[in-house]
């Protein structure tokens, strides 16, 4: 099922990771999105591995609910990891494997490749999971505030990302409520031929668009009725501020950075 | 069909931070041709225990059995397809499950989904559409252009034209105007004696329940916190207010009798009328 995944999903703790300015959070993974490709030995890869741990554990998520979470993403990593032991050809031929040669560096490299994904899911998936979405919004409203100078419609960008943020919950409930109804009214969506599975999603998208239709139409009449306008002059009801903890959290963070350079070949 | 729920518990997200124990060692059995009203608090589990009548949703502990069929959590159910058609379900607000261009075809898309033939289904609708009191007229238009209420009779409709033996209802009248909430609900239990159908009915309405019930559960937490007859129940003032419910109207009125007037009456079923009369007898009776 859907909730099996938690990519995106905001878990609430009580934790310094969750407490964190979001626009630290953001600024830090973004920057170990990049930094992640510099790592090219097994120290520069533990360093980095210790770390996303490190901020893992911090977090207070328990682990388990973190591996079973990212259960679908497994089978990627595993795949990248095969791909590349059959496909590589560098160094010596360790042993052969269903006919087929496998050389030392495909090991390594499967291996290296497979970790940084591994690495890359883990931390980016920490974001949406110790940040509520309107966090995100209003980190990333601020963050791209210079934009406005080139007439860039930053905060109608953000409204727009906070509107459909808050009602993906709200779809994903109606698509179980409706798929519900319909299968009591003898549906089958998971078994049967191709074509009759596809034609089961008419019954299911048509109510769905329709509604989704109807609550973008109440929104809009609610918003005006409030006397919503633009962003100009609008003042805020959260107001990001950084304190001493993300300072903090940024000098350790430019150890690591610092750390990885020292550490890679 | 008898129903019998056996220790059945029902856990939400099991094993993550957002589990949920939304039902907790349910016991109790509905005998066929009952009419079973089933109360609580909203987030008692009341939606969660209907899903477990045609296996939209399985116990993650214990068994349910409708009739032949058994739910059991990690037990394949052989053929639920055929439950799905003998127990029809009406959600609470049925109408958000149209979809069809006319309201014809979407009251025949149950039934044709279960292989029922096109001269049956036509010779089930106006009888159908009668019942739901709606205008042969409307057959060909679109659910879309209704209104709210006629829209909620469209829907029911098409569970109806299924023909199920057993009809659990879902809060069926939450938000119509009074008049149109007892015109379906009489045309429910119109229904229920003439088809003999089990009925299983969710409801926030006391008097309702009171009324058409032969039967009452009543859901706490997930727990089942008292069972049995209308009127047994209903009169447990001070247990019914622990769990935030409400005495039903007319109890309520004789209670009030019984301390003003010192006149005691004895509930058992009478309509409002005969109740008038009673009271109207003993008072012109001269005591
Ligand atoms: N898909 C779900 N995932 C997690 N929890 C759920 C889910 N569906 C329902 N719940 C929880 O289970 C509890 C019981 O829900 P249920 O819908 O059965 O209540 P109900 O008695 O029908 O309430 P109402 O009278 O408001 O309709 C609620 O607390 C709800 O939050
Ligand atoms: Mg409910």
């Amino acid at each position: 099922m859907a909730s099996s995944l938690i990519i995106g999903q905001y878990v609430p703790a009580d934790s310094v990771v969750h407490r964190l300015d979001p626009r630290t959070k953001i600024m830090m993974i973004f920057t170990f999105v990049i930094i992640v490709f510099f790592a090219n030995n097994a120290p520069s890869y533990l360093w980095l591995t210790v770390f996303s741990l490190g901020a893992a554990t911090l977090t207070k998520i328990k682990p388990r609910f973190l591996l079973k979470g990212l259960k679908p993403v497994w089978f990627l990593i595993v795949f990248t990891f095969l791909l590349h032991l059959f496909v590589t050809r560098e160094g010596d031929v360790l042993t052969t494997l269903l006919g087929f040669p496998v050389y030392t560096g495909a090991l390594i490299q499967g291996f290296q490749i497979s970790l940084r994904f591994f690495l890359l899911i883990l931390v980016t998936s920490l974001l949406t999971l110790t940040t509520t979405p309107i966090e995100i919004t209003d980190a990333i409203e601020t963050l791209l505030h210079p934009l406005k100078k080139i007439k860039f419609p930053v905060h109608e960008l953000a409204l727009m990302m906070s509107i459909s943020l808050r009602f993906i919950p709200t779809l994903m409930q109606e698509t179980e409520k409706i798929s519900k109804a319909q299968a009591s009214r003898g549906v089958d969506f998971k078994t049967g031929p191709l074509k009759e599975r596809i034609q089961a999603v008419v019954p299911l998208l048509v109510p769905l668009f329709v509604s989704a239709f109807k609550r973008a139409e109440e929104l809009a009449m609610a918003m005006e009725a409030r006397g919503y306008r633009g962003g100009e002059g609008r003042t805020r009801l959260r107001e990001l501020a950084i304190v001493s903890r993300d300072y903090i959290a940024f000098c350790l963070f430019f150890i690591v950075i610092a750390g990885l350079f020292v550490l890679r070949g | 069909m008898d129903i019998s729920f056996k220790q059945v518990s029902h856990t939400y997200q099991v094993n993550s931070p957002f589990e949920y124990h939304a039902l907790k060692s349910l016991d109790f059995d509905i005998k066929s041709g009952q009419f079973v009203a089933i109360v609580g608090h909203t987030g008692s589990g009341k939606s969660t225990l209907i899903q477990h009548l045609n296996g939209l949703l399985k116990p993650t502990s214990g068994e349910v059995v409708i009739g032949d069929y058994r739910l059991k959590a990690d037990e394949k159910t052989a053929n639920i397809k055929g439950l799905r058609e003998k127990v029809g379900v009406v959600f609470q607000y049925p109408e958000h499950q149209l979809f069809e261009e006319t309201i014809e075809k979407d009251i025949a898309f149950g039934p044709k989904n279960f292989g029922a033939s096109d001269e049956t289904i036509q010779a089930r609708i106006p009888k159908i559409l009668e019942a739901v009191n709606l205008d042969v007229a409307l057959l060909n238009r679109s659910p879309f252009d209704l209104s709210g209420g006629q829209m909620r009779r469209v829907a029911i409709a098409g569970v109806l034209a299924m023909e199920p033996d057993v009809l659990v209802l879902d809060e069926p009248t939450a938000g119509l105007d009074p008049r149109g909430q007892q015109e379906i609900m009489d045309m429910f239990y119109k229904l229920h004696h003439e088809k003999g159908l089990t009925t299983i009915l969710v409801t926030h309405s006391m008097e309702d329940a009171l009324k058409y019930a032969d039967h009452v559960i009543i859901l706490e937490q997930g727990k089942k916190y008292l069972e049995g007859k209308p009127e047994d129940i209903f009169v447990q003032q001070a247990r019914l207010k622990q769990v935030q419910l409400d005495v039903p109207e007319e109890i309520q009125f004789l209670m009030d009798l019984e301390k003003r007037l010192g006149m005691t009456i004895h509930y058992e079923k009478q309509s409002v009328d005969d109740l008038a009369d009673t009271i109207k007898h003993r008072l012109g009776g001269g005591q």
